[in-house]
């Protein structure tokens, strides 16, 4: 127990003295444990506003596209509603596709004819204005959105005039621009039918059955909203009527799940997102600590020696060490966790599209679990190899507080002979301590992958931004751009932090060396060159690793993400 | 003194260090007068803490006087700005210290090219002349030695090939002799004598009375001040050793 404490009160004497060390240790391992408590807070958040409009809305359990009308359409809306399970429905509603021209914007959209009375399933809820009336339109949010449209607002569908009622949210479909990624069975032409290639960027608008209709430049097709007695069976009944479909003709079922599954799509990509930035700062952090606890225990060699030498055993002085940084880490994994669960609201925005405001992240307690011991991970990996260093190291020479024997590279020390005297200096700095320069490539690696990947990203984004209709700003492009610009941030920060680490060490290292070269005759712009050039050198061949490294990390987040 | 020397390489005037205000004011170095002639080699002695090391690092250019004037070959380097400093202990000046202050990745001759390095000179003639001032110091066989596989004396044999690297006005030593036993202290001693008789100017700093018996003038001082200075006849150019009492 006495030794406990006294490793306990050593560690925190020595966290005291250096505060800014402190400090700088907790925010490297805080901003890496912020990023992946953001990542693990968003795996669980994409259901909840789904849950919320579906609860608002009384969202159908099944939702049948039919493309068929007449005696045809009664016959399998008869069959639909005669299936055992099914309990009520909505519909079916006539829908027809119009091209939406608002001001100078111009979009692809389904318009859905509904009664001006509420539906007993799937009812839009209303964020804005009123219900559809004659002439009057409500515009699903994330379209109207896009659209830059709100409640009063004049649209023209197909050339008429119309004006917009209202905006709401349905659970009925995916928000715009993912309108067909639980399935479509629309096309962006008049004529309905089977689509085998949904169209991206389609918009829904409600409006009377009569104005559907008048739209129309050909055959309709309809939508039957379902409820079942049993809604988690919804995916079953879905599969068994899409597996005995013998032709095209026969309607298109999509289950709840699947418009969940659909909606959740949104939030995946911001995870997928965060889960490779915060191992991308994970690495980056372990790189820094390692550099930032080993520049530390440079500063403490004459501690160690005096604890020797009143008879602290070698185990101690790992202890004291290893205790020191533990308790960084646990300090900095608690304010992580804090800091990305108040974060995660800010961007687990359920989308324009759903109902509600953000809630709790369903931050669980595995994932802080996941949380802590990463951070302890991190400042174990980091200390270990000081600490058993600074155990190791002779009593005689830590009193001395001889600095560490540099390694000698011959060839790097003649090669340099005939290099100017800033490269000359800078070179045999770099090469004296080899793992610091490794650690220095590393970290400069994992940035530029980290900054390649953003740029890989953002180009094939803006590809992607004219792929929806008309050219509306995509909602998810948005979103996205927004997680990455957080993690961009903390990676610039914490590239920041690790340059300004990995100088302090490599100055504090060369304290000798430098002063003799002063003594020898060098200017101090060339010994500041010098250890200038200690640093860029190790992040040369860092940078140029990071640009295939980028590339690839964001092939595989892309492939992930299917 | 050697007859031939007589023009004046290093010169102070009023020369002071201060470290503290007020109470706590420490006077380092006091108004010291000095004159050092070319060729010549002076010893200044005293205690611990008396500002031997002080002055010499102000006479070196390594710290800046609170006041007074320093002179160097004619130039003032009080007032030279820290490029013209480093600039000067490349070319004129020569520094010895008692650590030896070797870089210890480095080998024995690539420790005592880096000065001519630092000037810009070709690598190849730098090796050149490291290789000539190591076998000038007897350790033409331990040119590829690191620092570690070498004795004290040897160390600092090689601190002095060196501080020659760059055939410097003066060479300072601060306390040379301070780490060696009495055999590594012979031969350190003989390579100044060596030095002495080369006409080189040597400004030696030491606390042992027998070192500096070896000098063409012997400066005692205490509190930062010269108290004292004796002109020795001889200097070094006769039995050095057995002069400093130290042959065996």
């Amino acid at each position: 127990m006495g030794k406990v404490l006294l490793i306990c009160r050593l560690a925190a004497r020595d966290l005291r003295r250096r505060p800014a060390q402190a400090c700088l240790l907790l925010l490297v391992i805080m901003a890496a444990t912020a990023t992946l408590t953001l990542g693990l807070a968003l795996r669980g958040v994409a259901s909840q506003p789904y849950e919320r409009t579906r609860a608002a809305t009384n969202g159908p359990d099944v939702v049948a596209t039919i493309g068929t009308s007449g005696q045809q359409l009664s016959a399998q809306v008869r069959a639909l509603l005669g299936t055992p399970g099914v309990t009520g429905h909505g519909g079916p509603y006539p829908v027809a596709s119009a091209v939406v021209r608002a001001g100078s914007r111009t979009a692809v959209a389904v318009a859905e004819g509904r009664d001006p009375v509420p539906a007993p399933v799937d009812q839009p809820a209303l964020t804005q204005g009123r219900w559809v009336r004659p002439g009057g339109v409500v515009i699903e949010r994330a379209f109207a959105d896009a659209l830059g449209v709100s409640a009063g607002d004049r649209i023209t569908l197909n050339g008429r005039p119309f004006s917009v009622a209202g905006i709401a949210v349905t659970a009925a479909s995916p928000p715009y621009p993912d309108f067909c990624e639980a399935g479509c069975y629309f096309s962006v032409g008049n004529a309905p039918g089977a689509v085998t290639n949904p169209p991206s960027g389609l918009g829904l608008i409600w409006l009377t059955q009569a104005d559907a209709r008048a739209l129309a430049t050909g055959p309709l097709a309809y939508v039957l909203n379902l409820t079942l007695a049993n809604p988690a069976g919804a995916q079953a009944l879905a599969t068994r009527y899409d597996n005995a479909r013998a032709h095209t003709d026969k309607p298109v079922l999509t289950s709840w799940q699947d418009l969940r599954a659909a909606d959740a799509f949104m939030a995946q990509d911001a995870q997928r997102i965060l889960m490779a930035g915060s191992w991308v700062l994970g690495v980056l952090a372990v790189a820094t600590v390692a550099v930032l606890v080993a520049g530390r225990m440079a500063e403490r060699t004459r501690r160690v020696g005096l604890l020797k030498a009143v008879g602290g055993t070698p185990g101690l002085v790992a202890a004291v060490l290893l205790a020191e940084n533990l308790v960084l880490a646990l300090a900095a994994a608690g304010a992580g966790l804090g800091a990305g669960w108040l974060a995660a609201p800010l961007l687990t925005s359920p989308g324009a599209g759903l109902a509600g405001t953000p809630g709790a992240p369903s931050l669980t307690l595995p994932d802080a679990g996941l949380v802590v011991a990463v951070a302890l991970a991190v400042a174990l990996a980091a200390t270990l190899v000081p600490a058993i260093r600074a155990a190791r190291t002779s009593t005689v020479s830590a009193l001395a507080d001889a600095a560490r024997a540099p390694r000698r590279r011959a060839w790097v020390t003649a090669a340099s002979a005939w290099l100017p005297v800033p490269l000359l200096l800078g070179t045999r700095l770099a090469a004296r301590r080899p793992r610091r320069a490794a650690l220095g490539a590393a970290s400069i690696a994992v940035t530029v992958t980290g900054i390649v990947a953003v740029l890989a990203y953002h180009a094939h984004a803006g590809q992607q931004s004219d792929a929806g209709s008309g050219g509306l700003p995509n909602p998810l492009l948005g979103h996205d751009q927004q997680i990455l610009f957080v993690v961009t941030a903390v990676l610039g920060a914490l590239a920041g932090l690790n340059a300004i680490v990995t100088a302090w060490a490599t100055v504090l290292d060369a304290r000798h060396s430098s002063a003799l070269a002063r003594a020898l005759g060098a200017t101090p712009q060339q010994v500041s060159a010098g250890i200038s050039v200690a640093q860029v050198l190790p992040a040369l061949p860092g940078a140029v690793a990071g640009i295939p490294l980028g590339i690839g990390l964001f092939a595989v987040a892309s492939s992930d993400g299917g | 003194m050697s007859e031939t020397a007589d023009t004046v390489v290093l010169r102070t005037r009023e020369l002071r260090k201060t470290y503290g205000s007020q109470a706590a004011l420490v006077r380092a170095v006091d108004g010291i007068e000095l004159d050092v002639a070319s060729g010549e080699t002076v010893a200044v002695m005293g205690p611990s803490g008396c500002g031997k090391s002080t002055l010499l690092h102000l006479l070196g250019g390594l710290d800046r006087p609170t006041g007074g004037e320093i002179w160097l070959a004619g130039r003032r380097v009080d007032r030279m700005s820290e490029k013209a400093l480093a600039r000067m202990r490349r070319d004129a000046v020569g520094f010895v210290f008692q650590a030896f202050h070797l870089m210890d990745e480095l080998t024995a001759v690539e420790n005592v090219e880096l000065p001519a390095l630092l000037d810009g000179r070709p690598p190849r003639a730098a090796r050149r002349r490291a290789a000539g001032l190591l076998e000038r110091v007897g350790l033409a066989d331990r040119a590829g030695f690191l620092p570690a596989a070498l004795s004290g004396g040897q160390r600092q044999r090689v601190a002095i090939a060196r501080a020659l690297a760059n055939e410097p006005l003066v060479v300072l030593a601060d306390e040379p002799t301070g780490n060696l036993d009495s055999a590594a202290t012979v031969e350190v001693l003989r390579l100044f004598e060596d030095l002495h008789v080369a006409g080189q100017t040597l400004v030696i700093v030491t606390h042992d009375s027998r070192i500096a018996a070896t000098a063409d003038r012997m400066i005692s001082m205490r509190d930062g001040a010269f108290i004292d200075e004796t002109r020795l006849t001889g200097g070094t150019s006769g039995n050095l050793a057995g002069l400093a009492g130290l042959e065996g």
